[in-house]
Order: structure tokens, then C-alpha cells, then sequence
């Protein structure tokens, strides 16, 4: 197979990784005072930052009778890639992201409960390294339970892509940009690693059945660790109890 | 499970871009030491000896070799050599010599895979002990040889911590940079110049010859006989303004002391004469060229110059015979001129030759004259030269110095005596990159037990075609089989014609070439089975190409099946493709398949479904030839070997039969068929095979030489070529028609394999065959090409398992560029196999032959004998002719030598230079008083009748479903065991 080598012969990644590794994953919850919830989440040099208003009564026109409504909106920051670029928010790049967003986070969340009512996530890349989505998701889920919305299970996300250690597929965990613009195929997972189920699939480029498997599954994996890291940040972030809650700290 | 690292940025400054990289330290790195205690090393994983025995005198205790990267880039062939064990090689230096040089870097890996080698690769980039930062205005190179210092300090503190005895390895670092030695010193570490380490090594003989020789910097002009090359800023720089151009440069093969290069913008070649024109630039290299003011541009001088036999020592010699020619050209002539002013990057690779001895008793500087004429002789250091002196070597070229007037090189192997079957040949496919090596036990591990057979259930998937008489017809001696064919009657009429069923059936080799595996990855690097004159590298192992796959009489096969209806018009009602199993009834010679056509007495099945896809065939052919296809021609010739010492005994002309068109015509159809179907169900991936229109200007000299005998050729259109082709007769000369489709080849592009998603659809035109779209599908034993149309093909009709593969638009395009350059390497290879055994041939004989005159140079007619396909310069002194430029002719006497011109010319073995042997033509008619060679002096010259091939009617065959459209003559070899292949070609060199 083709393709810059995303694996040394010594089976580093580009950046120092193996294979099954994540990038380094910093996060804390309760960034700001103004929203019901937030998040701010690094997961290699892509940050995220995550506020959660709600729930709270939902607009008639939006109002639904079976569940609350999610609301997502998903923007980047002028300054978060190498190249600037004026980023008007909506645009379709940004709708779309909205909307997986919209999907992968109302499966993790018990909509049952708040029907007539609705939470607005708001979700501000900083920084795009790579797997900006996923780093979307992670931070919302911290978000979402700052705020105190009931939810089935964490919703973590991880992408993973394929090397190739001579003819064998090699799956690599949490692509990094670099690795991202080397092409070849990007699956991005979310999950609800605890119950086991996907609510969100995307694949960047077409890749033959026979491979799926074993990048799945090491997507998979990487949600497992993910959704490890997040549970222990909230742990600690409770044990820190309300003194430091009104500190602003990036 | 992870742990993280401290986490450091690297920044690179683009243009505008800031690039900010993670890069995680870790602690779980191995130092692949079985003297250390700390890692926790798994039992393969120590790579290095507890107790590294030294093998150089300067050092008498037990170490490990740390080497820098100019070691790497500049001693790879001491490193290769198996003396040198136990060497740590640092990720520094990987990545610094993977940028420098892909070549190098693959075979640094493959030293480093070797397991008996033990060189162990260390991530020092990645260690959180050996990784460091640049600092602030530290210039890369100086913080990588920081980073190889801290790592050779690391080692020897990590290694002493086990310590309780003070055994331990020490490290020695070598290098060729003073500078990193002095800082290694005042650090501690032992280091040493490789030159130093090497030339104390005992018990390796052989290996101080391997020793590349030191650079004298560029910017020293003491003795210069060159001027200075630019440095890579200043290349940088002037291309960035427009002042320089960056090219590609090839040395002409008749002249030593001329070359071009392609420059991007430039629609012609840009021309480089003389020692300072070509400023040390060797066939292949990337050039920094600057191009002079458009009345200073020259026309390619059409003289052919030989460096000098003897050594002349550091001096460039007389130029004046080159650039004295004149300049007042026509226009049209004339190329853009200039002169190379740097190098942007070196294409060396190891080149084949001869040692020429010094004349010098004991001396240990020699000359080596390469093999290729387009390389430059080398300069080399040698203590063997007695004993190399007769072999074929082996040589690496490592500098080039101003003040040298070759360039510096060394030693790498010796190939075997000179003259040597064995060794000729593995010149041949050394020099043309043909993968020849046995196949390795990973490979021959994917081959079925060679009494395999084919199992119920694989019946059960496939139609069964056992009971149908299909036969299989080839040159004698084939024994890779890999198509075969049936014909039968069908009842019922379409459109009141009867109708047939033809069937072409072709090796199934991707059921046992499984994608993905080692077998399908040597196949893919092979691309393609290379035949050379007693002589077949397999693309497949034997027992596949010769057995399983091959499509013997009388037993049963797998095949891939192509199956038609087809009227009695040869109009193609339906088609299908389905894998198969068949029993071959017989497999024939095109002679014997010919002699069962006309033998009227014989009404077997298989006679009559010979009979039938004759007459199909002629049909076919008809159509094809009626929508513009063309027939160029090259004579054939067949050498008789002797079965004992391969040693050819006689050519002789080669008779080409009906049959040898019938199975190329169906190899066409089913080619054809085939392509229109994988291009529709893989518009991106297809692989197909087009063959561009030759650009109008390729056509020029041909032209020109044509008007002079009478014939205003329409090259226009493919169609309306081949009919003024067809016109174009002198009742007077049966050959003349024969030479001009000779001389039409070489105005031909070349065949190539591409992508379909890579073009648009009107670009997949095939113009020799007139046919829209086309690919290789009829040959998959000895080509690669076919077996991934063989698997497209399976995927459509769901006749075999998917693979990822198939839709990578990259791989496609990657493996095409391979596919076509293994092929044309394997033309040449075949070539210079042929050259080969024609010098064999004549190496005790003379002959007088009729010899046709294919162009008229300056100081030469390069001449064609059809008898031997051969071809070759007949060298006249300028003193006698005068060359008449408007014309192309050459006069003296009043007899004049034009293009075209028939003549007989007198054929001898020149061995003086044993390298370059070669063919001596010296004109015997016209007579020309004091120049044509006396008659009388030959020696009773036994005289083998002439015969000209008549290849106006036989047309091309060579290989029946390549379509051979261009080809230069060639003399085509045939001996029990082989098939002789040949492909599509055009002219070399001449771009
Ligand atoms: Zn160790
Ligand atoms: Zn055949």
C-alpha cells in the first residue's frame, strides 16, 4: 500500500505514538460562571471549549411533546487552524458538524424526561489538530454534566485510520492532523462505551469491508479509554468540591 | 496501556504556515542491548551482543559502532558488507538519511531487517534521556549532531549501570565530520573517521575497497578543472527568479561530451556540450541549469564521440571538435542552449564495467569504464586490480571533485569473469534494475504442494468446460501456456448468418496469486517476466508459470474464461466472462496448428475449430486494419542455441504464419472486451492500456527522408498513415516498403499502462491498434498488468472475493508508473541480451550483407542489415565526405549516401575494447576508391544466403495480444524452454 508511512519500522507514529495510543487528554469542567454547564477539553493541541445552557422551556416553534430538544451549535474560532480563515457561523461545514453533534449527544442524553423543553450546547474549537469532532463531543459530555443533565451514559468519541506494517492493516487511534492530511481513510466513532452502543458513524474516504473490523474496533477502544479519562476528571473535579468552582482557569 | 509524556512542540516556519507538531517522550523505548539489565527486553528484542567483539586494531576492547549520517549517505556499501556487526543506528540519522536519499535509506532498512547484521535502530527522537530541542539559531545539522552525541553519551552511561564487573560495550562513534569528533571528544566519547576505523580492521580483505573516497569540498579551487557548483541556496534563489531552470539531465549515448535535460516550459530539450557545459552532471541527476541568450543557442552536434581509451590524467581535453561545428543552422534546428550550474540531487546508483588496469605496475588508482555509455568513466582505488581485471564489477560512484576530471568511486563486488555467460547476464539485469533474485522462502511459502489439484467443490464455483475441445497454440518450446482457445458452431442464424461460439481461456493465476500476500507483492515488484536470450526470470515461480497455471495439453486447468458469439462476419453478438475449468486437447506449435488448418484430410474437432477461428481471425483483422490500425514492422529473426553451453550457433529469418495471427487476434478481441467492461463497473481504477498519437514533429527526419525517394506520406490520422503506408511500393525493391514501416515505428510513443480514473475518456485511445479502449488481460503468467485486470474482471462478475485494493486510486496509479518501467526495462534488458549474443555470434566470423541506410549523421550512416536486425553507426572521415546538411546526405566522388539507400556492408567483431565490444561496418558497396573495403582482402568468407524478411505481409506478431504497434527491429530468439516475448518500443534514447 501507498502513502506516506504513518508507522516507523520501529512501530512509532509520526508524533511518538504506538498505534493504541490516544494523544494526551487535558480537560476540566466548569470553566465559566455564566452557562449551567461547560467543558474545556485538549486532546493533543485540539482544544474545545463546551457551555450548556438548560434544560429550560423550548421555543414554541421548536417545542416537542416526546423529549427536550438539543440544540447544537458548533463554530470555530477565526484562529484555530494554521491557515486563518474567516469563518462565518453556520456555515454548511459547521451546520453539519452541528448536526452530527445534535445526533451523538441525544442518544446520551435522557430526553425522555424534559419533554416541552430544551438545552442549547454551544461548542467553540480553539484549536484543530485533528479529530476536532471528537474533541467536540468529550467536551460536551463534561459540559452536560456539569449542568446536571441526566445522561444514559458518557458519549466519548475517537476516530481511528489504518497504517499498514508490511501487508498487515495497523489501525491508529485518535488521528492527529498530520496524519489526517496524509488521506487515507478516518473513521470517527461515538459512543456510549458503558452500554456498549454507537450513535454516530463517519467515514472520510471509502475503505474495503475486509479492514472495517479492526479499525472499528480500535475506535471502540478508544472511546473505552476516553470515556476512563472523563470519568476520572469529573471524579476529581467533585472531589474539588465548591470552593474553587467560581475560578476561571484555562 | 499509555502514559503521557511530557509534551514538547516543534515549530517549522513555512511561507506563511506555523506548524506546531506534538511530540511525546516516552520511557518504554529499548535500547536492544543483551548487556544491558534495565530494559526489559523480551528475548528477541536484543538486537546487540553482550560482548561485541572488536575487528579494529585502534580499538581493543569490546564496542558497539554509533555512526553519523554522512557515514550512512557516503560508506553504504561498507556498511552492507558483512564485516561490521553490532551497530546502533539512531532515529536522527534514519529520518536524516530517509530525507536525503530513498535509496540509501532502503537499503540501510534492509541491513537493518537482517537479523544476523545486528544493527538496532534506536528512537533516540522519542526517548525522553536522548531527545533534545534546537536551540535558538542552531542550524538543524548542528542540533542533529547534538542529538547523535547526547544519544552516544546515553548509551555509554545506560550501559554502565550494570557495571558490578565493568565489562561493558563502550561506543564508538564514527564520523566523518571533524567537528562532531572534536565536540565528541571534549564530551568523552570515542569516535573515529570511518577511513581510519576501516583501514584498521583486520581479517576482512576486500573491505578497505569498498571505501568511498573523501570529498574535496566545492568551494576549494586548487587544480579546479570544473567550475564551482552553485550551493542549494543560490539554486534556490536563481529558480525563484527565473534565472535558473531545474532539469533532468540525460547524456547522449553516441557523445560523450553532450547531453540535455527536460525543462518544464521548454517545449524542446535544452542542449549542454562540453566538459563546462555539462559540469560534472551525470545521466539521471537533477540539475540546476542556466540557459543562454537565444544567439548562443547551437544545434545538437550529430557527431559521435568516444572517450579516450587511454587515461589523459586530470586534464579536459580539445573541445573544439564539438563546438566548432556550425552554427548557422536553419532555425528549426537549432535548441536552446546552456550549461549546468548545479546539482539539485544525485541519481547514482551502482553501475557495471570493467577495471581498466593502470599502465602502472602496482598502482592502486584505476579507471572503470562502466557498461552504460551514458555514465562517465570512474575513477577507483583498488588493491585487487590484478584479479579484477578480468571480471565484471561492480562499482559506486561517490564524488565528484572539481580538480578530477572522472568521478570518484569504489568498489562494491566483482560479478564474474568477463565473457562469462552468467555474469554478462547479471550485467544486463543489474543494469537494468530487473528484480532477479531467487524467490524468498516467504514468497515460495504462498505456492500450493506442487501435486495440487483442483478439488469438487472449486469445480462446483466454475463452468465447467472439460468436455469442450479447446487447444492452446504458442511458439515452440513455450512452457508457460497461458491462453487457450475453442470455436464451435451454434445452431440457429442471427440476420440469416451462421453463428459461433469462441471461447479464449486464460490461466486463472489469481487463484493462486492471492492479493496481499509475499507471493502478490514479488509479482507486483516484477511486474513482468523478462526474457533474455537462454534465459527466463520468472515474474511467478516456476512451479506456477511452468505448471499449475500453465495451460498444458490433456490436463485439467482453472482458467478465466471469455466466451463469445460471434456471426459469421465476426460481429460480436454477446459476450461473457466466467471462471472456468478446461482440459486443453492439445497444445500446439503455430506450425503445427498451421499444418492441421491446411491438411484437408484432416477433420478432427480440433482441425475444424482451428479452421473456423481462422477464418473468424482473417475477418477481424480485416475490420481492425479498416478502421486505421496499423502494421509496422521489424524483422524477425530466431538465434539457434546450442542446448549445452547456450551459446548461439546461427540466426536465422523467422516464418510467420497464419496462425500466429489468429491467436493475436483474439487475443485482441478479448483484451478489448474486457477493457469495455472493467472501465464501465471501475471508472476510477480500471487498469487499461493506451498508446498516445505520436506528436506531428516526431515525423520530421521521417518525412523528409521519405520525400527524397518519391512518397508524400499523410500521417495525419492513424487511418489515413496506414493506407499511404500501404501505397507507398517500389515494385524494385520488395524490402523498401518493409524499411519505412520500420522507420514509421520509431516515430511512435510508447504503449502505456494508466488509471482509468487518471484521464478523460477520449485520452484512453489506442492509436496503433484504432481502438477506443484496451487493456492486458491475455498474459497474466508473465505480466502483472493482467492479473489485476484479472482480479477487476473477477469483482465484476463476482467470481472472486473483493480486496481493498482494487478501489485505492493512489495504489493504481503508483503501480501503473511501476508496471511501465519495469516493461521498458525489460525491453531494453531483452535488447542488450540479443546485442550480447550477436557479439557472441560474430566473435569468429565476417560477413559481406546488404545493409540499408536508416539516417545520415555528420560523421556517420547509421545503417540497419535485415537479416540481423541489426543496427549500428558506419563511420566516414571527414576528409572524403562531405556532409550536405539541407539534404542529409553525404557525398564523396560523386557518390552519394542518402536515407533509404541500399548498400552492403562488411560485418566484424571489434574486441579490442572488451567492454565495449562491437560491430565494425564497413562499406563494401558503392565502391568508393580508398575508403570501401577491398573485396579481395576478405578472407573466403562463406556466404549464407540472404534472405529479407518479408515482413510487409507477416506483419508483426512478436507477441500475439501485445500489440507490438512500435518496435524496433529485433532479432527474436528462440530456444527450447523460453518464449520469446516482445513488447512495444520505440526508440531509445533519442529523448
Ligand atoms: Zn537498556
Ligand atoms: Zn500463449
Amino acid at each position: 500500500m501507498p502513502g506516506p508511512d504513518l508507522l516507523s519500522s520501529q512501530g512509532l507514529r509520526l508524533d511518538g505514538r504506538r498505534p493504541n495510543e490516544l494523544r494526551r487528554i487535558r480537560c476540566k469542567l466548569g470553566v465559566f460562571t455564566q452557562p449551567d454547564g461547560s467543558a474545556y477539553l485538549e486532546q493533543g493541541n485540539t482544544k474545545v471549549l463546551a457551555a450548556v445552557y438548560g434544560p429550560h422551556q423550548a421555543a414554541k416553534s421548536k417545542m416537542s411533546t416526546e423529549g427536550v430538544v438539543v440544540n447544537c451549535q458548533y463554530s470555530m474560532a477565526t484562529f484555530s487552524t494554521g491557515e486563518r480563515k474567516n469563518r462565518p457561523r453556520g456555515d454548511r461545514k459547521s451546520q453539519e458538524m452541528s448536526l452530527h453533534l445534535r445526533q451523538a449527544l441525544s442518544s446520551a442524553i435522557k430526553t425522555e424526561l424534559y419533554p416541552r423543553s430544551q438545552i442549547d450546547i454551544y461548542i467553540e474549537v480553539l484549536q484543530a489538530d485533528g479529530a476536532a469532532f471528537c474533541a467536540s463531543v468529550n467536551a460536551a459530555t463534561l459540559a452536560l454534566i456539569d449542568a446536571g443533565v441526566p445522561l444514559r451514559a458518557y458519549a466519548c468519541a475517537c476516530t481511528s485510520s489504518v497504517a499498514w506494517r508490511g501487508s498487515q492493516p495497523e489501525p491508529l487511534l485518535d488521528v492527529g492532523h498530520v496524519e489526517e492530511a496524509a488521506g487515507g481513510v478516518c473513521l470517527t466513532v461515538a459512543a456510549l462505551p458503558s452500554t456498549g452502543s454507537i450513535a454516530l458513524l463517519e467515514m472520510s474516504h471509502r475503505l474495503h469491508m475486509d479492514y472495517f473490523e479492526v479499525v472499528i474496533s480500535r475506535a471502540m477502544q478508544g472511546c473505552r479509554d476516553i470515556e476512563v479519562i472523563l470519568d476520572k476528571a469529573v471524579r476529581e473535579h467533585l472531589a474539588e468540591g465548591w470552593t474553587k468552582q467560581d475560578i476561571v482557569t484555562i | 496501556m499509555w502514559t503521557t509524556k511530557t509534551f514538547l512542540t516543534k515549530t517549522k516556519r513555512g511561507n506563511i504556515l506555523k506548524i506546531v507538531r506534538e511530540h511525546y517522550l516516552r520511557d518504554d523505548l529499548l535500547c536492544g542491548s543483551a548487556a544491558c539489565n534495565v530494559c526489559p527486553h523480551k528475548d528477541d528484542e536484543c538486537i546487540l551482543d553482550v560482548q561485541p567483539e572488536s575487528i579494529c586494531a585502534l580499538f581493543d576492547y569490546n564496542h558497539y559502532l554509533l555512526i553519523d549520517t554522512n557515514v550512512v549517505l557516503h560508506q553504504i556499501d561498507i556498511l552492507e558488507d558483512d564485516a561490521l556487526k553490532n551497530v546502533i543506528i539512531l532515529q536522527t540519522v534514519l529520518e536524516e538519511v530517509k530525507h536525503q536519499n530513498t535509496a540509501i535509506f532502503q537499503r540501510l532498512l534492509e541491513i537493518i531487517g537482517n537479523k544476523r547484521r545486528k544493527f538496532y535502530s534506536f528512537v533516540n527522537e522519542h526517548h525522553k534521556d536522548t531527545y533534545i530541542e534546537r536551540k535558538p539559531g542552531e542550524k538543524p545539522n548542528d542540533r542533529n549532531d547534538r542529538a547523535i552525541r547526547k544519544a552516544a553519551a546515553w548509551y555509554l552511561e545506560h550501559l554502565s549501570i550494570k557495571g558490578l564487573t565493568g565489562h561493558f560495550p563502550k561506543i564508538v562513534l564514527l564520523t566523518d565530520d571533524e567537528n562532531n569528533r572534536k565536540l565528541a571528544q571534549d564530551d568523552g566519547i570515542v569516535c573515529c573517521s570511518v577511513k581510519d576505523y576501516i583501514e584498521n580492521v583486520n581479517g576482512y580483505p576486500g573491505l578497505l575497497d569498498k571505501l568511498s573516497k573523501n570529498v574535496m569540498p566545492e568551494n576549494c579551487s586548487k587544480d579546479a578543472l570544473y567550475p564551482a557548483h552553485l550551493t542549494p541556496s543560490q539554486i534556490h534563489a536563481g529558480i525563484r527568479n527565473g534565472k535558473l531552470h531545474q532539469g533532468t539531465f540525460y547524456a547522449s549515448r553516441d557523445n560523450f561530451l553532450e547531453g540535455t535535460a527536460t525543462v518544464n516550459g521548454f517545449e524542446k530539450q535544452i542542449l549542454l556540450q562540453g566538459h563546462i557545459g555539462i559540469n560534472r552532471a551525470i545521466d539521471g541527476d537533477i540539475v540546476a541549469i542556466e540557459i543562454f541568450p537565444e544567439e548562443e543557442w547551437r544545434k545538437p552536434s550529430d557527431i559521435v564521440l568516444e572517450d579516450k581509451a587511454e587515461d589523459p590524467g586530470d586534464l579536459l581535453e580539445e573541445e573544439s571538435i564539438l563546438l566548432n561545428t556550425a552554427k548557422s543552422a536553419a532555425s528549426a534546428d537549432i535548441s536552446p542552449t546552456g550549461k549546468v550550474v548545479g546539482i539539485i540531487r544525485r541519481k547514482w546508483r551502482q553501475y557495471c564495467g570493467i577495471l581498466m588496469q593502470s599502465k602502472f605496475p602496482g598502482a592502486t588508482r584505476h579507471l572503470f569504464a562502466p557498461a552504460e555509455k551514458r555514465i562517465p568513466r570512474v575513477r577507483i582505488e583498488t588493491r585487487q586490480s590484478d584479479l579484477l581485471a578480468a571480471q565484471r564489477i561492480l562499482v559506486a560512484l561517490d564524488s565528484w571533485p572539481r580538480n578530477s576530471r572522472y568521478p570518484l568511486g569504489h568498489f562494491v563486488r566483482a560479478l564474474g569473469p568477463i565473457g562469462d555467460k552468467d555474469a554478462e547476464n547479471e550485467v544486463i539485469l543489474l543494469e537494468h534494475d530487473v528484480p532477479h533474485a531467487r524467490f524468498s522462502e516467504a514468497v515460495l511459502a504462498c505456492l500450493r504442494p506442487d501435486d495440487w489439484t483442483i478439488t469438487e467443490e472449486e469445480i462446483k464455483k466454475r463452468v465447467d468446460l472439460r468436455s469442450i475441445c479447446v487447444c492452446s497454440v504458442d511458439p515452440p518450446g513455450c512452457t508457460d501456456i497461458d491462453d487457450a482457445l475453442h470455436a464451435r458452431p451454434i445452431p440457429g442464424t442471427t440476420n440469416g448468418l451462421k453463428k459461433y461460439e469462441v471461447g479464449v481461456h486464460i490461466a486463472d493465476v489469481t487463484h493462486f496469486v492471492r492479493p496481499n500476500t509475499a507471493l502478490d507483492k514479488e509479482a507486483a515488484s516484477r511486474s513482468t517476466t523478462v526474457y533474455l536470450v537462454g534465459k527466463r526470470i520468472d515474474m511467478v515461480p516456476d512451479l506456477l508459470s511452468s505448471n499449475l497455471c500453465s495451460l498444458r495439453g490433456g490436463e485439467e486447468r482453472l482458467a478465466f474464461s471469455c466466451v463469445w458469439e460471434i456471426d459469421e462476419n465476426a460481429n460480436v453478438l454477446n459476450t461473457k466472462f466466467h471462471k472456468s475449468v478446461i482440459k486443453s486437447r492439445a497444445a500446439m506449435t503455430y506450425e503445427q496448428a498451421q499444418i492441421a488448418i491446411d491438411d484437408s484430410s484432416r477433420q478432427d474437432e480440433v482441425a475444424a475449430s482451428l479452421r473456423t477461428l481462422n477464418a473468424l481471425a482473417k475477418t477481424l483483422k480485416q475490420k481492425r486494419l479498416d478502421n486505421g490500425a496499423l502494421l509496422l514492422a521489424s524483422p524477425e529473426i530466431r538465434f539457434e542455441v546450442d542446448s549445452e553451453t547456450h551459446e548461439p550457433m546461427e540466426v536465422q529469418a523467422k516464418r510467420i504464419l497464419d496462425t500466429n495471427s489468429m491467436v493475436e487476434e483474439f487475443m485482441l478481441l478479448a483484451n478489448v472486451s474486457v477493457a469495455e467492461h472493467i472501465a464501465g463497473e471501475f471508472p476510477q481504477s480500471a487498469l487499461l492500456r493506451r498508446h498516445p498519437a505520436p506528436p506531428p514533429a516526431n515525423f520530421n527526419t521521417f518525412l523528409k527522408a521519405a520525400a527524397q525517394q518519391g512518397f508524400e506520406l499523410d500521417v495525419s490520422t492513424n487511418k489515413a498513415f496506414s493506407k499511404s503506408l500501404n501505397e507507398a511500393v517500389l515494385p524494385s525493391r520488395p524490402f523498401f516498403n518493409t524499411l519505412l514501416r520500420i522507420m514509421a515505428t520509431r516515430c511512435m510513443q510508447q504503449a502505456v499502462y494508466f488509471s482509468s480514473g487518471t484521464l478523460a475518456q477520449e485520452d484512453y485511445y489506442h492509436y496503433g491498434l484504432a481502438c477506443p479502449i484496451y487493456t492486458h488481460f491475455t498474459s497474466p503468467i508473465r505480466r502483472y498488468a493482467d492479473v489485476v485486470v484479472h482480479r477487476l474482471l473477477a469483482s465484476c462478475v463476482g467470481a472472486d472475493a473483493t480486496h481493498a485494493s482494487i478501489l485505492d486510486t493512489k495504489y493504481a496509479v503508483s503501480l501503473c508508473e511501476n508496471l511501465n518501467y519495469r516493461h521498458r526495462q525489460a525491453q531494453y534488458a531483452g535488447r542488450a541480451s540479443v546485442a550480447l549474443n550477436t557479439h557472441i555470434l560474430f566473435k569468429d566470423r565476417v560477413e559481406v550483407e546488404p545493409a540499408v541506410v536508416l539516417a545520415v549523421k555528420r560523421n556517420a550512416l547509421q545503417v540497419l542489415i535485415p537479416k540481423y536486425g541489426l543496427e549500428g553507426p558506419l563511420y566516414l572521415p571527414s576528409d572524403k565526405f562531405i556532409y550536405n546538411e539541407e539534404e542529409h546526405v553525404q557525398i564523396c566522388n560523386g557518390v552519394v549516401l542518402r536515407t533509404f539507400d541500399e548498400i552492403v556492408v562488411r560485418l566484424s567483431l571489434d574486441s579490442t575494447n572488451l567492454q565495449h565490444r562491437k560491430l565494425v561496418f564497413q562499406l563494401v558497396k558503392p565502391v568508393i576508391p580508398g575508403f570501401s573495403y577491398e573485396e579481395m582482402e576478405v578472407e573466403a568468407v562463406d556466404q549464407p544466403e540472404i534472405e529479407i524478411v518479408d515482413i510487409t505481409r507477416t506483419k508483426k506478431r512478436q507477441k500475439k495480444d501485445d500489440v507490438q504497434i512500435v518496435e524496433r527491429p529485433q532479432v527474436v530468439i528462440d530456444i527450447s524452454k523460453k518464449k520469446q516475448e516482445t513488447k512495444s518500443k520505440k526508440k531509445k534514447g533519442k529523448k
